[in-house]
């Protein structure tokens, strides 16, 4: 049985469809991402996936119950880390856990006995008595991380968990994610960040205006639709370079700004005409995820 | 960016149903009550000052300095006619601030209440747990003067003892009502308008400072529907030491404008905050 189960779900607001007709499902122990531009649909699904936000169609079963008719009972079992900072102001970082334990009808003796684990898990435990306001972003997001695994919860919920935090930061909060994947938790991940879900994701969605618009394995998935090389063109001249043999040589080309993307099986041909060109800087790397996003999603800023 | 956490301009198509249905009342609104408490002890020396002084103030400046140039009022002095009227005045004063101004910040600002709904509570417990929390804050701070008012002996009944209840039942009346304004409000601004257009004229109107009698008929007319004059009319007899003229009816009032204020204020909120 799946641990989450979507099928055809409808979300608008005011007249405008939001999430059109989204369907998946989760197995137990994989991590599985939302991608997906902003306005994408993806918070909203989470909202609807969690009974916050009541969908006009479609039906949900979040860990074997019904949602929204029994959301209460699945999110007893479920952790959560949203996309802004919640933590709570007013309290210190182990007061955050103790209180947000009780929301769960968890003992406080429970939690206390829960507490170091989490302490230890979030890097906080020399922290414990500190204001939030006193926290850095990284800190923060692993203390929300902490507080969304008070209840030992099968599944998480994570949108967007690493926007705003720099590299250390993230590569830290990734390597706890993968600790958790290897106990057996089920993560559904929203984000834009391709390398986060290409680093942790085992399938994944992209949504696009409220459509899912591909789905798979993330490696399958650039291999499906991109050719495997791709080389990035910029420099003075690239425009002249980009028509006479950027898009000749490439199985696929693309110029935008200043910069021509070209997709090749193999692009041995057009990396020995650039090696001739000192104005043009290139750089030859494999297809990737963000590649994918982009072909399907397309290059339009998206506020 | 798509923020559906907060009030965003796209409205969902009106749901009556589910906004409308009845609150669904539990016990882990306690929790969400626990948690105000929990932030409140820490800051109760300044918080219990503030909402002390003020009335206190009120009642021992007006109660002897205007009271010397007036004659009985309600055949007492002036000042023991004022202390029921002050523990009323500080009651809906501690109630209405906290469920409008500190509500909206735990909704709104800090996102508290987001943090909340993804744990098993529901808005019907949060918006409960807000309700019980503000009548706290008036028990206290309604008990706080009425403790002042043994002291200074304006009172010797021990019918005095039952505006300790009281207290909380007003604080849950005028809790209810401001639940209502916070479930609209944009910005702390908003408030102004709850402030000057119903507080203030009930401050005035309701028999706090002086017998409504005395005023025209058509704003004594006026006063009777507003639910402080209620709360006045239980609280002042019971300092006199006598039973409440008609006092069922005044707290069936009181109830019913708290009840309705939460019911009302719940399924905007759910409007507000479950789109």
């Amino acid at each position: 049985m799946p641990v989450l189960a979507v099928a055809d779900l409808h979300k608008s607001f005011g007249g405008r469809e939001v999430v059109n007709g989204v369907s998946f499902a989760l197995e137990r122990g994989e991590c599985f991402a939302l991608l997906g531009p902003n306005g994408a649909g993806k918070t909203t699904t989470l909202r609807c996936l969690l009974g916050l936000s009541e969908p006009e169609r479609g039906s949900i079963e979040l860990l074997g119950l019904p949602v929204p008719q029994r959301a209460r009972e699945a999110r007893q079992r479920v952790g959560v880390v949203p996309q802004f900072d919640n933590l709570d102001p007013d309290f210190t970082v182990r007061e955050n856990i103790m209180v947000f334990g009780r929301y769960f009808g968890l003992s406080d003796a429970a939690i206390k006995q829960r507490l170091p684990e989490l302490l230890d898990f979030a890097q906080l435990t020399e922290r414990a008595e500190a204001r939030i306001q006193t926290l850095s972003g990284g800190m923060k997001r692993r203390l929300t991380l902490a507080r969304a695994l008070v209840n030992d919860p099968d599944l998480l919920f994570l949108d967007e968990p690493t926007t705003g935090l720099d590299p250390q930061a993230r590569h830290l909060l990734w390597e706890r994610l993968r600790r958790l994947l290897n106990q057996g938790k089920t993560i559904l991940l929203t984000t834009h960040f391709m390398e986060e879900a290409e680093r942790l994701a085992h399938r994944l969605i992209i949504m696009d205006a409220g459509r899912v618009i591909a789905q798979g394995k993330p490696r399958e998935l650039v291999a499906q639709h991109i050719e495997p090389e791709v080389v990035e063109v910029f420099g003075d001249g690239v425009q002249l370079w980009f028509e006479s043999h950027g898009a000749p040589l490439a199985a696929r080309a693309e110029l935008t700004g200043e910069t021509a993307f070209c997709y090749s099986a193999d692009a041995s041909a057009l990396v020995s005409t650039l090696q001739q060109r000192g104005e043009l800087r290139y750089l030859r790397r494999p297809a990737n995820l963000e590649d994918l996003f982009l072909k399907l999603t397309g290059r339009e800023l998206r506020d | 960016m798509s923020k559906p956490y907060s009030a965003a301009s796209t409205r969902p198509p009106a749901s009556p149903a589910r906004d409308w249905r009845p609150p669904a009342l539990s016990l882990r609104a306690l929790q969400a009550w626990r948690r105000n408490f929990l932030v409140w002890r820490k800051h109760a020396l300044p918080s219990m000052t503030g909402h002390l002084a003020d009335p206190m103030f009120y009642m021992l400046g007006l109660g002897f300095g205007l009271g010397a140039l007036l004659p009985q009022v309600d055949g007492v002095r002036y000042i023991n006619f004022l202390a029921g009227g002050t523990v009323c005045f500080s009651t809906m004063n501690s109630a209405s601030f906290e469920a409008l101004y500190s509500a909206f910040a735990r909704m709104q600002m800090q996102r508290t209440w987001d943090a909340i709904l993804n744990a098993p509570m529901t808005l019907d417990d949060i918006v409960l747990g807000e309700l019980l929390w503000a009548a706290s804050k008036a028990f206290l701070s309604g008990t706080a003067i009425l403790a002042v008012i043994w002291l200074l002996g304006l009172t010797h009944s021990p019918l005095s003892l039952w505006i300790i209840p009281l207290t909380f039942l007003i604080g849950i009346c005028f809790a209810g009502m401001a639940l209502v304004m916070t479930a609209l409000s944009p910005s702390f601004d908003f408030f102004m308008f709850y402030m000057t257009l119903i507080m203030t004229p009930m401050s005035l109107l309701c028999g706090v400072f002086f017998p409504p009698s005395q005023l025209p008929e058509a704003m004594q007319a006026v006063a009777q529907v507003l639910p402080l004059t209620h709360a006045v009319e239980l609280v002042r007899p019971l300092i006199y030491g006598e039973v409440p003229a008609r006092w069922p009816a005044h707290v069936a009032i009181l109830l019913v404008y708290g009840a309705t204020g939460f019911c009302i204020a719940l399924s905007i909120m759910r409007r507000r905050l479950l789109q």
